[in-house]
């Protein structure tokens, strides 16, 4: 009996491993789900926003760094891969629909994907932003890999864009019901495909929860911006950029 | 379960290689979706044998994100001092793209299409969402 080392020693063990962040990656994300659905699955209950509230907790209370958490919550970011290219299967089901659509999709994938970039980089650089922080935003709503590597390729900084990201499709997530009600937008077609554009795989990820046509739209938007995006924004930031140079900040 | 995972990672594999050869600017994966989309045209019966596993792994995109998401811990140092930036234009931006999308989709939508849609999707949103 006084063979069995203390608590804390366990825990120490368990952490060096990948073991202990994975676990914790599907136990928070399980919590977090089980919550969505208590608060009868209102945008305002995003299940991404708490499982990493949750897991930042745990982390912060025990002192498990980022590196050590991340080293077995990789298995499920991996995933990300696999996931995109499965993105095909609801897009091939509703191609009837796109054929239907297509003129509509193409001029609000360009208005959507310009204003985005634009809009991001003015306002970062209007309140004080640096050239790094401004290009480090620009490509946010994009996939996370697009856009990391966008910014990257710019000057940015690709881990706070994927931070950036992420707050984008949480926050586009969160505020689309209620804008898209607003203005009165009732069509699945046209909620997915925006929440696509603007929130790409957590927009989509939420369009899935509401609907399959939803879904198929929004992961359309998604891959679509994505591309563009990785066009497009390369020479639009640098535009933006040295338009607005006398308001840049060193 | 494990075919369709099989079939996933083979067209990862061809657009990461697609990307890789030709330098292009667009991730691996997006290209991956691409050429899976021609082929699930080309061949419907791919279509029906990968679509319940696949559309499974749809279902729970959500917890792919969340590993990405607590990097905030590591970044929140590099954004000493613009927060108020970062936010606004988080904010602001995101409003702004939701807005311009849907409404110049609306607008270019041709008038039948998205009346019978509007008209008959609204409750479905109430109720479920």
């Amino acid at each position: 009996m006084h063979n069995i080392p203390e608590l804390g020693t366990i825990w120490v063990y368990l952490a060096a491993s990948p073991l202990l962040g994975l676990t914790l990656t599907l136990c928070a994300y399980v919590s977090a789900f089980w919550l969505y659905g208590r608060f009868k699955f209102s945008p305002l209950a995003n299940p991404v926003a708490i499982s990493i509230a949750l897991i930042i907790v745990v982390l912060k209370s025990t002192g498990m760094s980022y590196r050590d958490y991340f080293s077995g919550a990789q298995f499920v970011h991996f995933l990300l891969g696999p996931a995109t290219v499965a993105l095909a299967i609801p897009l091939a089901r509703q191609l009837p629909r796109l054929r239907r659509s297509f003129f509509p999709i193409i001029c609000g994938l360009f208005s959507g994907s310009i204003t985005a970039i634009i809009s991001a980089v003015t306002i970062t650089v209007l309140m004080g932003g640096s050239y790094q922080l401004a290009v480090s935003i620009g490509p946010k709503s994009a996939t996370t890999p697009i856009a990391m590597a966008v910014s990257e390729k710019l000057g940015g900084l690709p881990a706070l864009t994927a931070v950036l990201v992420i707050c984008t499709g949480i926050f586009g997530a969160v505020i689309a019901r209620f804008l898209f009600n607003w203005m009165r937008v009732g069509s699945h077609e046209l909620r997915g495909f925006a929440l696509g554009v603007t929130s790409h795989g957590i927009g989509t990820a939420r369009a899935f929860q509401v609907s399959p046509e939803m879904g198929a739209f929004a992961g359309l938007g998604m891959g679509m911006n994505g591309v563009l995006t990785a066009f497009l924004a390369p020479w639009l930031i640098p535009i933006a950029v040295n338009y607005l140079s006398p308001f840049i900040s060193p | 379960m494990l075919a369709t995972f099989a079939t996933l990672l083979i067209f990862q594999c061809l657009g990461e290689g697609m990307t890789f050869a030709l330098s292009l600017p667009i991730p691996g994966p997006v290209v991956g979706m691409l050429l899976l989309f021609v082929a699930l045209v080309i061949s419907p019966s791919l279509l029906e044998r990968i679509e319940e596993t696949g559309s499974e792994l749809l279902r729970h995109l959500s917890l792919l994100f969340v590993p990405a998401g607590v990097g905030i811990i590591v970044s929140a140092a590099t954004v000493r001092g613009h927060w108020l930036a970062v936010i606004a234009s988080v904010i602001v931006s995101t409003i702004l793209t939701l807005a311009v999308t849907a409404g110049v989709m609306r607008l270019t939508m041709p008038r039948q299409v998205g009346k019978s849609s509007a008209s008959a999707e609204p409750k479905k949103e109430n109720d479920h969402a």
